[in-house]
């Protein structure tokens, strides 16, 4: 099934049209309402006017998450307060967050986006869709709710956590989609039997996963515990949330949602388009959002695009599940973080060095977050209960900065490599 | 009255104990006495050293975490119970104790303590007459 037939199997050409007539208006407007944006086309001596065909966006300038964070909390935004009707968050470096305003127009879009992509996998009204992404700042939860209400789904708003509840409810009310990270859905299927349950009581057809990279090999194991067909949502909280881009069936790319988002592909280094199939950073251009449009926002996700028409009978453009990051921000638990962060804080609180380790694990497919931090050699607590007290206090200090739960060891001074060239900080053992 | 202790901060590995040991011999530092707590990845060793500024010198160098704190140490009868009756007036002032540790120096019985408020300990040692050891009282009987 097809939600939207005239937009996701349009001719290459008309789609094309289409790109060129809302970019055109978009830099019209973001000139005209951003201040951010203005300054930018001037220092790049770029003006609306110059901007004819989407083949123009070369002109234009990138937007990276340090302007986000730079133009905290509504600078961006391009139009009155008054027209946002909803703001989202995500947690961001140094306590700032970056945030994202949606008008009634951005939410109704993003209400189709979602309803395209459940669609694409295979839902309809007959299904009961159990969203167990966080509902809150976090656009998971609150994002995809809308879009299942949209095609008649029956809703189970249950949240995040809670495994026990999550399985009775999942069990009692016969779910038959499951929306939340994979993590977190392995997590599930492992707690099964632990909670006395067995596949057979569970209605479960289809997963809609996402919030964090995962591999091919994941979706099959995520697939076979389950008995389920496991679909990629991907989407970031700053281009809109949940939804710019989904899996079809054929499981052979994403389909980006390029009618509101024009995706490209740059290289890492000298940031020029490169071609179909050939891997670089994932830029997006928000065409048609009001509340925070952005202009050529680098996301760092690695990926390449297919514009060849899929198997499936959408046009759309499919993008490579994503391969990894040009930058060094980590996702645990669906959280983005960037090792400058703890730096951060450790510099902040200055009781111990600011050399650290951080090592992430998965216990019971959940991320586990140890950080190993170096003792100043000439600034000891006294007892060891201060010395503990201050381990409590960096895993406080470092939880309400990153959102994250994190276990913190306090180490002897130079005993954390500190070797030359690139420092290794960050030891991932999640991959399996 | 108080006395330069050291505290060094030890990780939990094999070996680990004897490697700072080595570094105070090498320095020909002498250890009057010694004590670590303990904890579950880590522990803080507790000395009465010969030249407290040249050990932490030397650890430094070396790069263990290490600094000097004041401590208490009374010197104790030595029949049965003199601990004891120095600590029921510690009890009675309503001070509890962070830490504690004895040893022997000669013929003297040392005992050094930390409780959770210093002023009050002192006005219980000064009040009650409590004998105190200096750091030079340790040197002059080596």
């Amino acid at each position: 099934m097809i939600w939207n037939e005239k937009i996701e199997c349009m001719s290459r050409n008309q789609m094309r049209d289409l790109h060129s007539e809302r970019l055109k208006e978009l830099v019209n407007r973001t000139y005209n309402n951003v201040a951010f944006y203005r300054k930018r086309m001037k220092d790049l001596g770029v003006k609306p006017a110059d901007i004819h065909s989407i083949d123009d966006i070369v002109k234009l300038p990138f937007t990276y998450k340090t302007d986000l964070r730079d133009n905290y909390p509504f600078d961006l935004f391009a139009v009155p307060m008054k027209d946002i009707v909803r703001i989202h968050a995500s947690s961001g470096t140094t306590g700032k967050s970056t945030t994202a305003g949606y008008t009634q127009y951005d939410i109704d879009n993003w209400k189709e986006l979602i309803s395209r992509c459940l669609t694409m996998s295979g839902i309809n009204s007959g299904d009961i869709i159990q969203i167990s992404y966080g509902y809150g700042l976090f656009t998971g939860g609150l994002g995809i709710h809308y879009g299942a209400e949209n095609i008649g789904c029956t809703v189970v708003p249950v949240s995040g956590g809670n495994t026990r509840r999550q399985l009775q409810i999942m069990s009692d009310f016969g779910t038959t989609v499951l929306a939340c990270t994979p993590s977190y859905a392995l997590h599930l299927a492992d707690a099964l039997t632990e909670h006395g349950y067995s596949l057979k009581e569970m209605k479960l057809k289809v997963g809609i996963f996402g919030a964090e990279p995962w591999t091919d090999n994941m979706r099959l194991e995520l697939e076979k515990k389950w008995g389920i067909n496991a679909f990629d949502i991907y989407g970031l909280s700053e281009i809109m949330g949940p939804g710019v881009a989904n899996d079809c069936i054929e499981h052979a790319g994403l389909h980006v949602q390029e009618d509101h988002f024009f995706p490209e592909i740059v290289d890492s280094h000298t940031k020029l388009p490169v071609r179909d199939g050939t891997e670089g950073e994932l830029v997006f251009t928000t065409l048609t959002k009001e509340g925070i449009p952005l202009i050529r926002y680098n996301t760092r996700d690695l990926s390449t695009l297919n514009h060849e028409k899929c198997a499936c009978g959408r046009t759309m453009v499919r993008m490579k599940k994503i391969t990894g990051r040009s930058d060094d921000m980590l996702i645990i638990s669906g959280i983005n973080l960037f090792p400058s962060q703890i730096e951060h804080v450790l510099l902040e609180m200055g009781e111990t060095s600011a050399h650290y380790m951080l090592y992430i694990d998965k216990e019971n497919n959940l991320d586990t977050l140890e950080l190993l931090v170096e003792m100043n050699e000439s600034n000891l607590m006294e007892t060891i209960r201060d010395l503990q007290m201050l381990s409590r206090k960096i895993e406080n200090a470092l939880n309400s900065a990153i959102g994250l739960n994190v276990k913190v060891r306090l180490v002897e001074p130079k005993t954390i490599a500190h070797s030359e060239g690139k420092v290794l900080r960050v030891i991932d053992r999640r991959m399996k | 009255m108080t006395i330069r202790q050291l505290s060094v901060f030890v990780e939990n590995k094999t070996g680990h104990l004897n490697e700072i040991l080595s570094v105070l011999a090498r320095n020909n530092i002498n250890i009057n006495a010694l004590t670590v707590a303990d904890s579950s990845d880590y522990g803080l060793l507790r000395m009465l050293v010969s030249d407290p500024e040249k050990a932490v010198e030397a650890l430094q160098e070396e790069h263990y975490s290490v600094r000097i704190h004041e401590v208490l140490s009374l010197e104790m009868g030595a029949a049965p119970g003199s601990m004891s009756k120095i600590l029921d007036l510690f009890t009675a002032a309503g001070l509890f104790i962070e830490y504690v540790y004895a040893f022997s120096f000669g013929s003297k019985s040392v005992l050094v303590i930390r409780t959770n408020n210093k002023e009050k300990a002192v006005e219980v040692i000064e009040k009650n007459n409590l004998k105190t050891i200096r750091e030079s009282d340790l040197k002059a009987t080596l």
